[in-house]
């Protein structure tokens, strides 16, 4: 029984995303120098440089702080930094398993694995799981989940 | 037993169209009532839209009602109807949880009841018989249940042992008592005190005071049509509730279906003793015409009632739960700096079988939980319950309405609680799941 952690390549899809956001700021700041002149633009720089860096060092913290443990009856997953949540959801409640990976996580191969019991608000998903770790671990879930069934 | 279910294709009661159609055909007739009196005379023209309005509802509604049929085949009910997209609908009796007698005012007149059947599933909200005659519908209602199920004892039809009642005049009093009664009066305060200073900004004022007024007028009157002469008993197949002023309303509960039960003391309910159960059961009903009032409404086990009353019956529902905090049960002193107002409220306790939490900053809720109908566990900390040394834990259970929540726990009794919850046989895994350094 140990904590796992998401692939550290998860860190480079939260990157991919980041930088998104990245075009548009820059068109401001192209803007800026455009209608206001060079000074303008080089505040407009430095004001985006420092949001983007403050808003990595978060990001990278919250892709360090995700954790799974596999028990015999149930599965542990805690992540947040700000708000620290430790969600334990027992083999024999989960309704359903699903694996979706979006654009960045298929091009580093992760996907993110999500259980539902009957409860809207149980909300138990590890993302940037290694494809072949997130197969696995799915399988080996909806099976527990199976022998240990309850019904509602 | 007179009544047999049909093999053969069946229709329902020739009055269903009526019953079904007469919603719409008051609804026509109060739009056109007033505009044909403040004319002066009856116009002919408006009467002849009105009255093709209405008429053709009336067509569509025999329609409907001719290619509509039912029977029970082979453990299913089927119902077959829709005339431009046929729709089959089958249920299997077994998986049946509930079937509630649902009759509307024009129904109630014309001696119908519609049978809806109560599944875990959503999509639910189809399968349903209207309308039956009246005591066809009670008889159809035990017949389709005895079938689902081992058969039912060899009771009575309508076998109902009272239990307790709830005196309309209580209802009334107490639903004056809340919220939307007293945001009622001081805005309706407010209107009269205002016609006397400034009589010119009346129009305004009641274009934006109007909404709220209306829609606190109309929650309580809601409340009373609801659960007016409200009485619960307990018949073969658990809790049976009966109430309603205008659309009566029978249904039962079985105790093993109870996701959750809520004690609600409203602040000015206190010194009558009054208090209000509601319960939480796990079905997905899906919205339709003529439900609003029930949806909005959270069902009350005990609209209004002395505590003795509710202890009872939460007896009846989650027997051994308890509804007051035992000693110990409180949180720490200093949670107080996290949640002034309610911290003297906050407690937590469970059993063996249940679980239970009191939150609340003007009115007590206890929310008590079965501990087999537990989903899922989390345990949540925010900055500020950091600083304190505090934590949340949440307690997930299928029920629709609410969640219990044991808030501002000492963290490390909250992370025993945790583990308590999930009742896992292995130990609890190291500490460091808690903190938000990372654990790897």
């Amino acid at each position: 029984m140990q904590t796992l952690q998401p692939s550290p390549k998860l860190w480079r899809v939260r990157q991919c995303e980041l930088a998104i956001f990245a075009i548009p700021a820059l068109a401001c700041v192209v803007a800026a120098g455009v209608l206001a002149g060079l000074l303008a633009a080089l505040v407009a720089l430095l004001v985006a440089a420092v949001a983007f860096v403050a808003a990595g060092a978060a990001l990278r913290r919250r892709v360090r702080s995700w954790g799974y443990v596999e028990r015999d009856d149930d599965l542990i997953v805690a992540r947040g930094v700000m708000v620290r949540r430790v969600t334990v959801v027992p083999y024999g409640r989960m309704q359903f398993l699903d694996v979706t990976a979006g654009p960045f996580e298929r091009a580093f191969g992760l996907a993110t694995l999500r259980l539902h019991t009957a409860a809207a608000a149980s909300d138990a998903r590890i993302p940037g799981l290694d494809k072949d770790e997130a197969a696995r671990l799915r399988d080996r879930l909806a099976a527990l989940g199976e022998a240990r069934a309850a019904g509602l | 037993m007179t009544e047999r279910l049909p093999a053969e294709w069946a229709r329902l009661h020739p009055m269903s169209p009526v019953a079904r159609g007469g919603k719409a055909i008051a609804a026509v007739a109060a739009v056109s009532a007033p505009s044909q009196l403040s004319e002066g005379g009856t116009s002919v023209e408006r009467l002849l839209i009105d009255g093709a309005v209405a008429v053709v509802i009336v067509i569509g509604g025999i329609v409907s009602w001719l290619v509509t049929r039912w029977r029970v085949h082979e453990g299913e009910l089927q119902v077959e109807t829709g005339l431009l997209r046929r729709e089959s609908i089958r249920v299997p009796l077994t998986r049946v949880q509930a079937i509630d007698v649902v009759r509307p005012l024009v129904a109630r007149i014309l001696g119908v009841s519609e049978l809806r059947l109560v599944m875990a599933g959503s999509g639910s909200g189809k399968a349903k018989l209207a309308y039956l005659q009246e005591d066809k519908a009670l008889q159809v209602r035990l017949l389709l249940l005895g079938l689902g199920e081992e058969p039912v004892p060899d009771a009575a039809p309508s076998f109902v042992v009272p239990i307790t009642e709830v005196p309309n005049g209580r209802l009334v009093a107490s639903s004056l008592l809340g919220t939307p009664a007293i945001l009622a009066v001081v805005l309706g305060a407010a209107l009269v005190v205002l016609a006397f200073l400034a009589p010119a900004a009346i129009p305004t004022t009641l274009a934006g005071v109007g909404a709220p007024l209306f829609t606190s007028v109309s929650a309580i009157a809601r409340r009373i049509n609801v659960e007016f002469s409200f009485s619960v008993g307990e018949s073969p197949d658990g809790l049976s509730l009966h109430s309603g002023l205008l659309q009566t309303r029978a249904e039962t509960i079985r105790p093993g279906r109870v996701q959750g039960v809520r004690l609600v003391e409203p602040r000015l309910w206190r010194r009558f003793g009054w208090c209000r159960l509601e319960i939480d059961v796990a079905q997905q009903r899906e919205h339709e015409v003529g439900q609003e009032d029930v949806q909005k409404l959270t069902r009350a086990l005990l609209p209004v009632g002395t505590r003795t009353q509710a202890e009872d019956l939460l007896a009846r529902v989650l027997p051994g739960a308890i509804s007051t905090p035992p000693m110990g049960s409180g949180v720490p002193h200093r949670a107080r700096r996290k949640a002034p107002l309610s911290y003297r409220r906050l407690a937590t306790w469970y059993d063996e079988n249940h679980v239970a939490a009191r939150t609340g900053r003007v009115q007590a809720r206890t929310v008590i939980v079965p501990r087999h109908k537990i989903q899922s566990v989390r345990w949540t900390q925010g900055p500020v319950q950091r600083r304190l040394g505090l934590a949340t834990v949440h307690i997930d259970t299928a029920g629709k309405h609410w969640r219990a929540a044991a808030r501002d726990r000492d963290a490390v009794e909250g992370q025993a609680l945790l583990w308590q919850l999930t009742a896992s046989s292995q130990a609890a895994p190291v500490g460091s799941l808690f903190s938000p350094q990372e654990a790897g």
